[in-house]
């Protein structure tokens, strides 16, 4: 059998093996470095934060999206391009609060928990709560407050993964934010 | 590739923790390059099994080497290794003319002497491949150029 031949088709899946794995790693290393779940979920958000603020350019670059009208374009685009672009994974958005300012994103499948299994001392650690902080960290570069947390996790024994994201305030000035 | 601005990003947060933790307690250059190298480990061991899957034995070090260079690179980089040379006594040189995690930096020599840092990731990405299939090793990288840059495998004996 010769070596090359299925390889180039599946190079985009490889490529998503590479960032799992890659996050595995610095999940791990944070879990060594650190004393509770807390102080590792609080690091991972600030990772995802950073993340966030860059990637929201790629993102707009990339995708020409246009500016979003309402909150309700805001999730469909995220759940529909973002994630679709950036994941692989289209969630579906539901779960909206009366007043039209909280969702949930439900996710199927999350591609950062492919190879994973929490063990027992680890009931608290939110695995993948980057994505949270890079939700809020590009939604806060177009002006966009959101209050973005793990609802449900399929890690932890639940049926799907939900992120829930609450519409906060518009942030006025344009002033660039700490930048960690 | 859309996964790919994700991973090099992750990428960059992950040599900024562990620069920054280091600068907390007290830990030199050298342990950081450490770290991530043994990051880079880890995730090279789970990629090439996955990647091996489905091929044939490999014959010998130099068909394992020509794997890493075209096969694994590629599902990588995207590209494959530019240049690859050998002794014939246990040292390669992987030579790759545009390292993907290079690019995003200036070319010039202003950033030259933090080049290590976003090649120590792929040294451990490599060792960990090589260690999976029975290759132990030490991998090292030099960049004098950006953003080409060296890989040099040194063989160890069992």
């Amino acid at each position: 059998m010769s070596r090359q031949s299925n390889r180039t088709t599946e190079s985009k899946k490889m490529n998503s093996e590479l960032f799992t794995l890659t996050y595995g790693a610095l999940v791990t290393q944070l879990c060594k470095d650190y004393e509770n779940d807390e102080e590792v979920n609080k690091q991972l958000d600030k990772m995802g934060y950073n993340i966030g603020v860059r990637l929201i350019e790629d993102f707009l670059a990339r995708s020409s999206v246009g500016r979003c009208h309402d909150f309700r374009e805001t999730a469909d685009v995220i759940a529909k391009v973002a994630f679709k672009m950036y994941l692989g994974i289209t969630p579906s958005v539901t779960n909206w609060s009366p007043a039209g300012d909280e969702f949930s994103l439900i996710l199927e499948s999350n591609p950062l928990v492919d190879f994973v299994e929490l063990p027992d001392n680890h009931s608290t650690l939110v695995y993948s709560n980057l994505l949270c902080g890079v939700l809020r960290g590009a939604l806060e570069m177009v002006q966009m407050a959101v209050d973005v947390r793990f609802a449900q996790d399929t890690l932890r024994g639940d049926n799907v993964t939900e992120i829930r994201m609450k519409f906060i305030k518009r942030i006025e000035e344009n002033l660039p934010a700490g930048d960690e | 590739m859309a996964d790919e601005a994700l991973f090099q990003f992750l990428h960059n947060e992950l040599i900024q923790y562990v620069y920054k933790s280091a600068e907390h307690g007290e830990m030199e250059n050298g342990r950081c390059i450490t770290k991530l190298e043994n990051m880079g480990f880890r995730v090279g061991q789970g990629l090439i099994e996955r990647f091996t899957r489905d091929t044939a034995r490999f014959k010998d070090e130099l068909d394992v080497m020509k794997f890493v260079c075209k096969d694994f690179w590629t599902s990588v980089f995207k590209k494959q290794i530019d240049n690859l040379r050998t002794n014939h006594q246990g040292i390669y040189v992987l030579q790759d003319n545009k390292f993907r995690l290079l690019t995003q930096l200036s070319t010039g020599k202003q950033y030259l002497e933090h080049a290590p840092k976003y090649l120590a990731f792929t040294c451990g990405l490599v060792r960990g491949g090589l260690a999976n299939l029975g290759v132990k090793s030490i991998v090292t990288a030099e960049v004098s150029v950006m953003p080409a840059c060296k890989f040099q495998v040194m063989i160890q004996k069992m």
